[in-house]
């Protein structure tokens, strides 16, 4: 009982944080399909940083590990903006560029991590080697029964998340900017009417979930793979958006549906386990999060109001 | 500074500005500049970029290599790369075929992977003679691939699952139960992949001994070019491809002009999802003769790119395959030949899908220069003609 609950959480966490950087986009208009690609390049850019900084800090330094997480921020960041000048600036197809950025992610990050392995480390391979980040466990109440396991073994990412969740939810509900932000997804000729710039709020939405996307990969390459290498894209981005749609769009519901599938698959590992199935069985479990959110949006999707303007090319001329 | 700015805006007109070629223009411009960005990383690395693109040429047998094993000439390669160009032409249309209906099908590598896998269990394992089993294997892709390509557009229908989210997680759901099956009871211990399927099942005829070569050939790569004008005539020259193109601009002027849309949305699912098999079974029992478990094919991807590439033209889509399959096809040599990543080839066929997905913002980019270039030439003629006007004046 303990592991699915440490486990589930130490998935759904980064994927949380994933789906709060997709709201945003989405609620200001853009839909973004390239959560996939972005926490990708962002465990990428972290990996690679931590990989480096790793020479020059001794081995039980911590540095690397915060180093990756910043860096992983910006790299997404900054990738994003990859998206956000096809979407904003070139108005492109939204669900195209999206499908388009996590493509070319998957290619440049695998392309990357060969090259700087031969030409930077001298050696062959397609993986950064990360290991796997050092755990906490929180001494008082730790001990509680059952939900004690919530504060046992954390990794350090879970905190930052938990943090950071909590201020996009506070910008997203309660500023100004997160009030204009709602209303670009909805009608944004309102907005700018009012006198904001639809593009530069747009803009900064979509920057947003590139930096907590990256975050999101550099949680799960410190966690579950323990590396950075092409097997980071196995569709959490795309679980995040099925969580975020599940969730109406809305922060609270969201964590909600994270949660659900980080213990699905949890609780699936353990049934594996438990029961002394063969590992091959590990295959069918690794299903599960994917088969709850197909059953979910079949029984959910019909009560889900999208943002109105979601993925429609903002036209200042067009009324 | 506005003297360059003038001579690239006339450029840019002159090369992209006759709208009848836009369709051929604006794509080879998104190809010259993603070949141009790949020139750049290759240079980068110390490497000659003309070399490693004739690399690239020379592996999918189109230039001779300056040697050859035993049994191998320019022939030979050219007959396995195009075993590799009909899955890609198949999948490419799949996702044209989705495209025209606006609906995205990003999981043409479920539906080839389970298309495959059936195809396999039931006739690529059987003791079928070759006339029964080929044609079989055809019928069971066409029929698979349809049917996950449905439920899809079922889904989409019935429920507003967005297509792309729910072929996502079948592709997902698909690859793991597809593994753990190959892994349990179908598994080669030797090369970890499936057992291959029977030669009398198999699409391609692979090593055969022709003349004094051993050629692979495949066997469907005439009906898939069949297939791309059939598919055209379908899309443009009847009720059915009107009736989805119309879906595809506004599903509302649609709904409004008494075609059902839930229909067309599940059709177009259903055709696209066919196509995907007959890419999924010349793939696994015509390209390759096993599947390798928890990999999906990255030809359901590179499809995408393709059919962006030929704007989801049909015929378009030959010659873009074509393309994007010499440098996926190409990049093994290229590796071998130059030491470059072979991954280079993934990324410039990344590149070339951004470039692509701009084709729209070229197109209007060109038109707005087309207007400033006419604006300026008229106030010049104007100048021209009333210089003696100005003076008095």
């Amino acid at each position: 009982m303990e592991r699915i609950i440490i486990d589930g959480l130490s998935f759904s966490l980064p994927l949380f944080i994933m789906a709060i950087g997709g709201i945003y986009s989405e609620k200001s208009g853009i839909t973004n399909l390239a959560l996939e690609g972005l926490q990708g390049v962002g465990a990428f850019t972290g990996a690679l940083a931590a990989v480096l900084a790793a020479a020059t800090f001794s081995g039980s330094s911590q540095v690397p590990y915060y180093l990756a997480m910043l860096f992983a921020v910006l790299g997404g960041m900054g990738y994003s903006l990859l998206h956000a000048l096809l979407c904003i600036r070139f108005k492109a197809n939204q669900t195209i560029s999206g499908v388009v950025i996590n493509i070319l992610a998957m290619a440049l990050t695998a392309f990357l991590t060969k090259f700087l392995n031969r030409s930077v480390f001298g050696a062959a391979s397609d993986k950064f080697v990360l290991g796997v980040s050092a755990k906490y466990t929180v001494p008082g109440l730790s001990q509680i029964p059952v939900l004690g396991a919530v504060f046992k073994d954390m990794y350090p990412f879970e905190l930052i998340i938990i943090g950071v969740a909590v201020i996009a939810w506070y910008v997203m509900y309660k500023t100004r900017y997160g009030m204009n932000l709602r209303a670009c997804g909805d009608n944004p000729h309102a907005v700018d009417a009012a006198g904001v710039e639809v593009a530069k709020i747009r803009l900064i939405a979509v920057m947003v979930s590139g930096g907590l996307s990256g975050l999101a990969g550099i949680s799960f390459a410190y966690s579950i793979s323990a590396n950075f290498s092409s097997s980071i894209y196995v569709g959490y981005g795309y679980l995040a958006i099925a969580a975020l749609i599940f969730g109406n769009w809305t922060i609270l519901p969201t964590l909600g549906s994270c949660l659900l599938f980080g213990f699905a698959r949890s609780g699936g590992y353990y049934l594996v386990q438990k029961l002394q199935m063969p590992s091959s069985y590990s295959d069918l479990v690794m299903t599960l999060p994917y088969v709850v959110t197909l059953l979910l949006l079949i029984f959910f999707s019909k009560y889900n109001r999208a943002p109105r303007a979601l993925g429609e090319i903002y036209d200042k001329g067009k009324r | 500074m506005g003297k360059t700015k003038h001579t690239i805006k006339r450029g840019m007109v002159r090369l992209l500005g006759n709208e009848r070629y836009q369709a051929v223009t604006i794509p080879m411009f998104a190809i010259l500049l993603s070949l141009l960005a790949g020139a750049v990383i290759i240079l980068f690395q110390g490497k000659n970029p003309l070399i490693a693109y004739q690399n690239l040429l020379q592996g999918s047998g189109l230039l001779p290599k300056a040697s050859y094993a035993g049994y191998k000439n320019i022939l030979t390669d050219f007959t396995s790369f195009m075993n590799a160009w009909t899955p890609m032409l198949f999948a490419s249309l799949s996702v044209a075929v989705a495209l025209r209906a606006g609906l995205f099908n990003i999981g043409v590598s479920g539906q080839m992977l389970t298309a495959g896998f059936i195809a396999t269990l039931t006739i690529g394992y059987s003791s079928l003679s070759a006339p029964l089993a080929k044609p079989l294997v055809l019928v069971a892709g066409i029929f698979i691939g349809a049917l996950v390509g449905g439920l899809i557009g079922w889904l989409k229908y019935q429920f507003n699952i967005n297509e792309v989210v729910s072929s996502i997680m079948i592709n997902y759901i698909a690859q793991y139960v597809i593994s753990f099956f190959i892994n349990t009871y179908y598994v080669n211990p030797v090369s970890r992949q499936s057992n291959a399927v029977s030669k009398e099942a198999r699409l391609s005829m692979m090593d055969t001994l022709v003349g004094n070569l051993k050629m692979d050939i495949p066997l469907c790569i005439l009906l898939a070019i069949i297939t791309a004008f059939l598919v055209k005539f379908l899309l443009d020259r009847t009720a059915f491809g009107y009736e989805l193109k119309c879906v595809g601009t506004s599903r509302n002027a649609a709904r409004y002009a008494g075609i059902n849309v839930g229909r067309n949305i599940i059709l177009s699912m259903l055709f696209s999802g066919a196509l995907a098999g007959l890419a999924g079974v010349t793939y696994y029992l015509g390209y390759f003769g096993s599947i390798q478990p928890k990999v999906l094919p990255s030809t359901g991807f590179d499809a995408i790119a393709v059919s962006l590439l030929a704007n989801s033209n049909p015929i378009g889509i030959i010659f873009s395959s074509f393309l994007i399959t010499v440098i996926s096809k190409g990049s093994t040599y290229m590796n071998s030949a130059s030491g470059l990543e072979s991954e280079i080839a993934s990324v410039i066929t990344g590149v070339i899908l951004l470039f692509a997905a701009c084709g729209a913002f070229i197109q209007y980019k060109v038109k707005s220069f087309q207007d400033e270039l006419a604006e300026e030439e008229r106030n010049l003629a104007e100048k021209n003609q009333n210089p003696t006007e100005r003076g008095n004046g």
